[in-house]
């Protein structure tokens, strides 16, 4: 009964091993991306403006890495992870699919069976979603002198107020107590000053509503 | 300069980045078949896994691809398709690229045709996201050996936390938007209408596969009015 719990020992001790080099190796590759595109245009954005334009979304974005780390990781198991977060779209695809694969094979998330079915799912979905965006992409590169033209132009244009008014449904109906007061203080100050930048107001906007959701969590009401 | 955005090295990137996805995914199930063959899970059950996920997964993909056309208009077809192949997903590469955008001094809302914007652009968006994965790397084995321990004492809150971190970058782009002049303010209504209607399909008539099709539909629904009302007020006829 010794042998199936070593092997398992070996699969875990090498699934990190592999995982970690996978992992590094696709850090590599990422930022290796906006890399390559500056080295080869020769092209290089000034330090202080890059990081002005990117600290308004990590301060958002790098505590939700923390919890989605924290929270998703058990439940892909070890392989699932290393894959998804590289794959990304976690929430909407990898999560679901790798829990739906797990119900159905009858496994429970974090046992060994558990971490052989995510992973297999995990694997799939990535593989799915790599050959669709192949596919669209080169459909799509036929389509190009459409999706630049001026009738579309106006369609581009407003692609934020098209996604925010999306999302602002999902989460004002999610939790609407928490939505008022950063809502109310946004508007009114984009309505007095219209060409305010959103950077600087985004962490303003977040600190109002984590504030706002911590006294009505404390308070019991929400 | 020339425009970059659909160059043919741009599209090399993303070939090189598919290929590095698809080879990672592979070498993934390959290890975790001859694992779970040795644990003893049936081959049919794995296989179960595999094809389950996979016809899951075809949905959900349409709509990333949906979502990677919205960007094309700014950004091009390569950059999207990469950003959304690793790592990404809309919610956070959108906001990424306009706040680059705006220190800038321009917009996503135009055409981002100079090389050192969208240069930053794909800095901004590859840098904002790189965190999870630095976690991942040196967290994952020791939250994986502590289950238990590692799992947030809190989850309601943390919940909270994450919808109230949302709302702080929505509110802010709700504001925006709603100050960007009539265009703008109908696109926002359109779509939020659009999605508020998923929203009473999906819980009232039990519709919950249109689920994934709600985000992309809405976006586009929403751009279409943009496009349509531009053109009925330049006094065109369609």
């Amino acid at each position: 009964m010794n042998a199936p719990v070593k092997n398992y020992r070996t699969y875990e001790e090498t699934i990190h091993r592999n995982g970690r080099i996978w992992m590094i190796a696709a850090i590599i590759i990422t930022q290796g991306v906006p890399l390559a595109i500056s080295l080869y245009f020769g092209v290089w954005p000034p330090l202080g403006k890059l990081i002005a334009g990117l600290l308004p979304t990590m301060m958002v974005f790098w505590p939700i890495a923390i919890i989605e780390v924290i929270t998703y990781t058990p439940m892909l198991g070890s392989g699932g992870s290393y894959l998804g977060f590289v794959t990304g779209n976690l929430s909407n695809l990898k999560v679901p699919a790798a829990i739906s694969a797990m119900q159905q094979a009858g496994v429970e998330p974090s046992t060994k069976e558990g971490e052989i079915i995510s992973t297999l799912a995990i694997g799939a979905s990535s593989l799915v979603t790599n050959v669709v965006l192949v596919t669209g992409v080169l459909m799509m590169s036929y389509l190009l002198p459409i999706l630049e033209s001026p009738a579309l132009k106006p369609a581009f244009a407003n692609l934020l107020p098209a996604l925010f008014g999306a999302l602002g449904v999902v989460f004002i109906s999610r939790n609407w107590k928490i939505s008022i007061a950063p809502l109310v203080l946004m508007i009114g100050l984009f309505v007095a000053i219209p060409t305010l930048p959103v950077g600087i107001l985004i962490p303003a906007g977040a600190i109002v509503s984590i504030g706002v959701a911590r006294i009505l969590y404390t308070r019991k009401l929400v | 300069m020339a425009d970059i955005r659909n160059s043919p090295f741009m599209f090399a990137l993303g070939a090189f980045i598919a290929l590095f996805v698809t080879v990672q995914s592979l070498v993934f199930i390959i290890n975790a078949w001859k694992e779970g063959t040795r644990l003893g899970i049936s081959a049919a059950t794995m296989k179960k896994a595999l094809i389950g996920s996979s016809v899951f997964s075809v949905v959900p993909s349409i709509a990333i691809l949906l979502a990677v056309l919205t960007l094309a208009g700014a950004l091009g077809l390569p950059l999207p398709w990469i950003r959304l192949s690793v790592v990404g997903a809309i919610t956070y590469e959108l906001p990424a690229a306009e706040t680059a955008a705006q220190a800038f001094g321009t917009s996503i809302k135009n055409s981002i045709t100079d090389p050192t914007v969208f240069s930053a652009i794909a800095w901004a968006m590859s840098l904002g996201s790189v965190f999870a994965m630095i976690l991942i790397t040196l967290f994952t084995k020791r939250i994986q050996s502590g289950i238990h321990k590692a799992q947030l004492k809190d989850t309601a809150w943390a919940g909270l936390l994450i919808s109230a971190m949302f709302m702080g970058l929505i509110s802010a782009f709700l504001g925006s938007s709603l100050a960007g002049g009539l265009i703008s303010i109908l696109t926002l209504l359109s779509s939020a209408a659009v999605m508020a209607l998923f929203g009473l399909l999906i819980k009232k008539a039990g519709l919950a596969k249109l689920e994934n099709f709600a985000m992309p539909v809405s976006m586009i629904a929403g751009m279409t009015v943009a496009a349509l009302y531009s053109l009925a007020s330049k006094g065109g006829s369609l």
